[in-house]
């Protein structure tokens, strides 16, 4: 039987805190999600029970520790369909994720000359290590465009496509538009050309598809604490035939077979990619808010979650002046606007003091904030734990703040 | 002439009457518009304060060993912010702006929402008026 979403927000102690004299309306999951209690007790836990280093330890407690976290590898594999658990690496979050591929695929397979396709909708963080690596490499940065609603012209991708694209590396969903992305075509295409993929998935691993076999995606980069699990834990998932190809990005303890003054080897996979001591509890706590997830069944939350969407979508698209950024055809959780006359950041601030939570500014978009000729947005964002009440008091909150603004 | 201290007690003063936090942004945001208009060709980048969401441009001149200082933003709580800085500091001589003790901030009850965010720019803002003092001293 599966949890009733309706009844999920009590899962989140910190949603019953006030701010500024009214209760929290939290609206910035897209930045961090909250956590349930059972994320909570179990990074609790393990520094209560279990705390102590992994997979050297021959003692009784080091070996509860290493099946803790290894235990944690397998419920994410099974999240996301791996096809192993040693194509799972650990890593500090997406950020983490993505520099490391941009670092040992450049190493291994980037020359002079040579093409890497990303998307005009990325985050700055799978933006500016290809951008580096290129510079590096001296290989060819070229960008994927997307058009008036916010999607990205596949016309046009078509065209950048050739022998020689290595590499292309876009979002699933775009964190400052809300647009989800045709991976299904785009992944076929550049697979076509010869190219890898890398996915973004921080924005949509815990809102939509998230099955790494059926994308056939060759990379695959997400955050715990966008998820509902801890800070500082993330995961890179990359097909066993990459990752076997690849140099180690940091070296260091663990990561070794053996070392000597001549030479070292390197520990087999997913150990190559993870050097020193890794965040035990965060994997911990990460696989939790995993078995949370897997509380609901998936098609409800994703149904619940697309619902929340439109009725924000026309709640706040009746609002004078308010407008809406990113039409694409299907979009997931991320509510980007401005109204006319009032700068970003005074309506953020005057939400704040109404207790709801929302981010402004440029969302590490610049790109995208040049393409549509602004400086920023109101980003309101949702989790599972959201409803209509959280949406009208947005609503309301931005005809208090228009009348404070506007006279 | 009204004293740094003065000028910052009056503001103390004039908070203490507004414990809603909407008050305090009306206040701040009527502050803004208090504000002289800014001569458009002083939106200059070296009078942009780099740190803030928005755009906020301080410009300073030393005339006969005064400081002088004009701001504007196109936010209007962040020009209320830029408006205080201008009510205190604006008139006096660098060495008094360099020495002031800025109580202000932490007293009018707003020390969370003005100094701990680096998204308003305030820090920057004092950084950029006692760089130029600093520069009007030597």
């Amino acid at each position: 039987m599966s949890k009733s979403i309706s009844s999920a927000r009590a899962d989140f102690p910190i949603l019953n805190t006030q701010i500024n004299g009214n209760p929290l309306v939290y609206l910035d999951s897209g930045a961090t999600s909250q956590k349930p209690q059972c994320v909570i007790d179990a990074v609790c836990d393990y520094y209560t029970h279990t705390n102590s280093n992994i997979h050297r330890g021959n003692y009784t407690l080091s070996t509860r520790a290493t099946e803790a976290h290894e235990a944690a590898r397998k419920r994410i594999q099974n999240y996301i369909n791996a096809a192993h658990d040693y194509e799972l690496i650990f890593t500090r979050g997406t950020t983490e994720a993505i520099n490391l591929v941009a670092f040992s695929f450049g190493e291994a397979f980037i020359q002079p000359g040579d093409e890497i396709i990303v998307s005009q909708m990325e985050h700055h963080s799978n933006f500016v290590p290809w951008q580096l690596l290129c510079q590096r490499k001296g290989a060819i940065f070229k960008l994927l465009p997307f058009d008036e609603q916010g999607e990205l012209q596949l016309d046009v991708f078509q065209e950048l496509l050739s022998s020689k694209t290595r590499l292309v590396a876009l979002n699933h969903v775009s964190n400052s538009l809300g647009t989800v992305n045709p991976l299904e075509k785009i992944i076929p295409m550049a697979h076509a050309a010869g190219a890898a993929v890398l996915v973004d998935a921080a924005q949509s691993v815990q809102h939509i598809e998230h099955d790494v076999q059926a994308l056939d995606c060759d990379f695959y980069a997400f955050s715990g604490h966008k998820m509902y699990g801890p800070t500082g834990i993330g995961v890179l998932y990359g097909k066993e035939s990459w990752l076997e190809k690849l140099p180690p990005f940091q070296s260091g303890g663990d990561m070794i077979d053996y070392v000597s003054l001549d030479k070292t080897t390197f520990n087999k996979l997913p150990f190559k990619f993870e050097a020193g001591t890794p965040n035990i509890a965060g994997a911990i706590g990460l696989a939790a808010a995993i078995d949370y997830l897997n509380g609901f069944n998936y098609a409800d939350l994703k149904a619940y979650e697309d619902e929340l969407l439109a009725y924000s979508r026309e709640k706040l698209g009746a609002i004078k002046d308010l407008t809406i950024y990113g039409n694409a055809k299907r979009c997931s959780s991320i509510l980007p606007f401005n109204v006319e006359g009032i700068h970003h950041y005074d309506l953020g601030i005057l939400l704040d003091t109404y207790g709801i939570a929302v981010r402004t500014g440029q969302h590490c978009t610049q790109p995208i904030m040049d393409r549509l000729g602004i400086d920023g947005t109101v980003r309101a964002s949702l989790a599972l734990y959201n409803n209509k009440t959280d949406i009208d008091a947005l609503a309301e909150g931005i005809l208090r703040a228009k009348k404070m603004l506007r006279k | 002439m009204t004293s740094i201290n003065e000028a910052q007690k009056q503001i103390i003063e004039d908070f203490k009457l507004l414990p809603a936090w909407s008050d305090k942004y009306s206040y701040l945001i009527e502050l803004g518009q208090e504000l002289v208009p800014m001569n458009p060709d002083l939106k200059t980048e070296e009078n942009l304060v780099k740190g803030c969401q928005s755009n906020i441009w301080f410009h300073t001149r030393c005339d006969d060993g005064i400081l002088i200082l004009e701001a504007d933003s196109d936010s209007l709580i962040v020009k209320g912010i830029a408006s205080m800085l201008v009510k205190v500091l604006s008139g006096h001589s660098p060495q008094e702006v360099l020495d002031a003790n800025l109580t202000f901030i932490d007293t009018i009850g707003m020390r969370q929402h003005l100094s701990s965010q680096r998204s308003n720019g305030l820090m920057a803002m004092l950084e950029h008026i006692r760089n130029f003092a600093s520069e009007c001293t030597d």
